[in-house]
């Protein structure tokens, strides 16, 4: 295991490259969650009521519901690809640590997921009516709560990638832990909405995702091996 | 299976390995040593736990397993049934990420992949290659190793001859031979048997179902 230390750095930007480079070759995985969204979200108006006042009530609580469901939706193959072609037994061998290799997958997929999210989140914002106001808030929250979904649902996709029909089972896995962001980040945009200070908020989801970066690829690597054993 | 050579030399060492998969038992009490030097060649029908004794020779397997498994080696090339090759990548780009942390050079994969017949397809997507090809991609793995020269260097190959036309077979088994003979070793399952002199060790496996 010759110094695979001193290449750390060059084991994340490779990895992380690979994962860009086979997420932009297959451009549909990236697409299918914001369709997802844009379509529930054109939904609502038309469920509801196009009332700008009623609308707006609802928008912040609408709007990190359907980002939660859409990365629900993109959690579930994560792994899926790599587990069927083989990669991920290479992986568990490679002599670099797991947990490197954990993190750049989820933050490939955070990348190619959440951060488009994130920047179209205002877009989907105005046809809920959002007040502007609350646009910066919203985008805040989007970045900090996307990240820490994705990461969560990185665990439930590693442990449920050996299963032919995981759907279900990742969604009662990782819901659970997607309640805390949502309470968090749409109330965020609640207070922001109503012109009050969502700093309180916004750092809690802040660090909901350092506790994430630092524990999760923990579970990840735990539950890939698991998943590969058991395969 | 003898346990002749002194453990202090070989590459994996397995004391009373035990193994059982679905409420069956695979093995039981297995002593091995695979040294320096060793090509052993790992028999038996189909459902004999002939891959699962592989993956848990590489450490990808340890439900079920009991008895003692303790690797020596500084390189370990696992090669399953599922190629670890990406459809949407190149031979290029997938060798290129297999051989990251030794640092080849974009020269040897060029080597390892003229060496396999497919140089003329480096730079082709994988999911256009055939099944016989993608196998050869990630055959190249092993020329890439050998020429790489690691000290303490173990193969565990699960059925690396499928899907590979006569010429292939020779030429992979001449480079088992030669990954031995520099002091390497190789543990591969297969139903056929190897074109070669080299002296070879055989494990045969339970009687199956």
């Amino acid at each position: 295991m010759s110094a695979p230390y001193a290449s750390v750095n060059a084991f994340l930007g490779a990895s992380l490259k690979r994962q860009l480079l086979l997420a932009y070759r297959r451009p549909v995985d990236t697409i299918n969650p914001l369709l997802f969204f844009l379509l529930v979200v054109t939904l609502f108006p038309l469920g509801i009521g196009p009332e700008p006042a009623q609308l707006a009530e609802f928008a912040p609580g609408i709007l990190w519901i359907v980002a939660l469901l859409a990365s629900l939706m993109a959690a579930e193959g994560m792994f899926r690809q790599d587990y069927e072609d083989g990669s991920l037994e290479q992986l568990l061998l490679a002599p670099q640590p797991l947990y490197l290799a954990s993190l750049t997958y989820t933050a490939a997929h955070w990348l190619v997921t959440g951060l488009p999210l994130t920047l179209l989140s205002p877009l989907f914002a105005t046809m809920l009516q959002l007040p502007v106001a609350a646009l910066p808030v919203l985008m805040l929250s989007m970045l900090l709560g996307t990240a820490v979904l994705s990461l969560v649902g990185s665990i439930g996709a590693a442990l449920t990638v050996s299963l032919k029909r995981g759907g279900m089972l990742i969604s009662l896995i990782i819901v659970p832990l997607y309640i805390p962001v949502l309470i968090f980040a749409a109330g965020a945009v609640r207070f922001a909405a109503e012109g009050f200070d969502a700093s309180p908020q916004l750092l809690l989801l802040a660090g909901m995702l350092s506790l994430a970066v630092a524990l999760a690829p923990f579970a990840i690597s735990a539950g890939l091996r698991i998943s590969v054993d058991a395969g | 299976m003898s346990a002749a050579q002194s453990s202090a030399s070989a590459l994996v060492s397995v004391r009373g390995l035990g193994l059982e998969r679905g409420g069956r038992p695979l093995l039981d009490g297995l002593d091995l040593d695979i040294a320096a030097g060793d090509l052993v060649l790992i028999e038996g029908p189909n459902g004999s736990g002939k891959t699962t004794l592989l993956r848990s020779l590489a450490g990808l397997s340890r439900l079920g397993l009991t008895g003692n498994i303790a690797r020596h080696c500084d390189e370990l090339l696992y090669l399953g049934h599922r190629a670890g090759i990406k459809q949407l990548l190149t031979p290029r780009e997938n060798l290129a990420w297999a051989c990251r942390s030794q640092g080849w050079d974009a020269a040897a994969i060029d080597s390892a992949l003229e060496r396999v017949g497919l140089s003329g397809r480096a730079d082709v997507f994988c999911q256009h290659l055939s099944a016989g090809q993608q196998r050869r991609v990630n055959l190249a793995r092993l020329y890439l190793s050998f020429d790489a020269g690691r000290e303490n260097s173990l193969w565990l190959l699960d059925e690396p001859f499928t899907a590979i036309d006569r010429d292939g077979v020779a030429a992979l088994a001449a480079t088992m031979a030669e990954q031995v003979a520099r002091g390497g070793a190789v543990a591969l399952t297969s139903h056929q048997d190897l074109p070669l002199d080299t002296p070879l060790r055989r494990l045969v496996l339970g009687g199956g179902p």
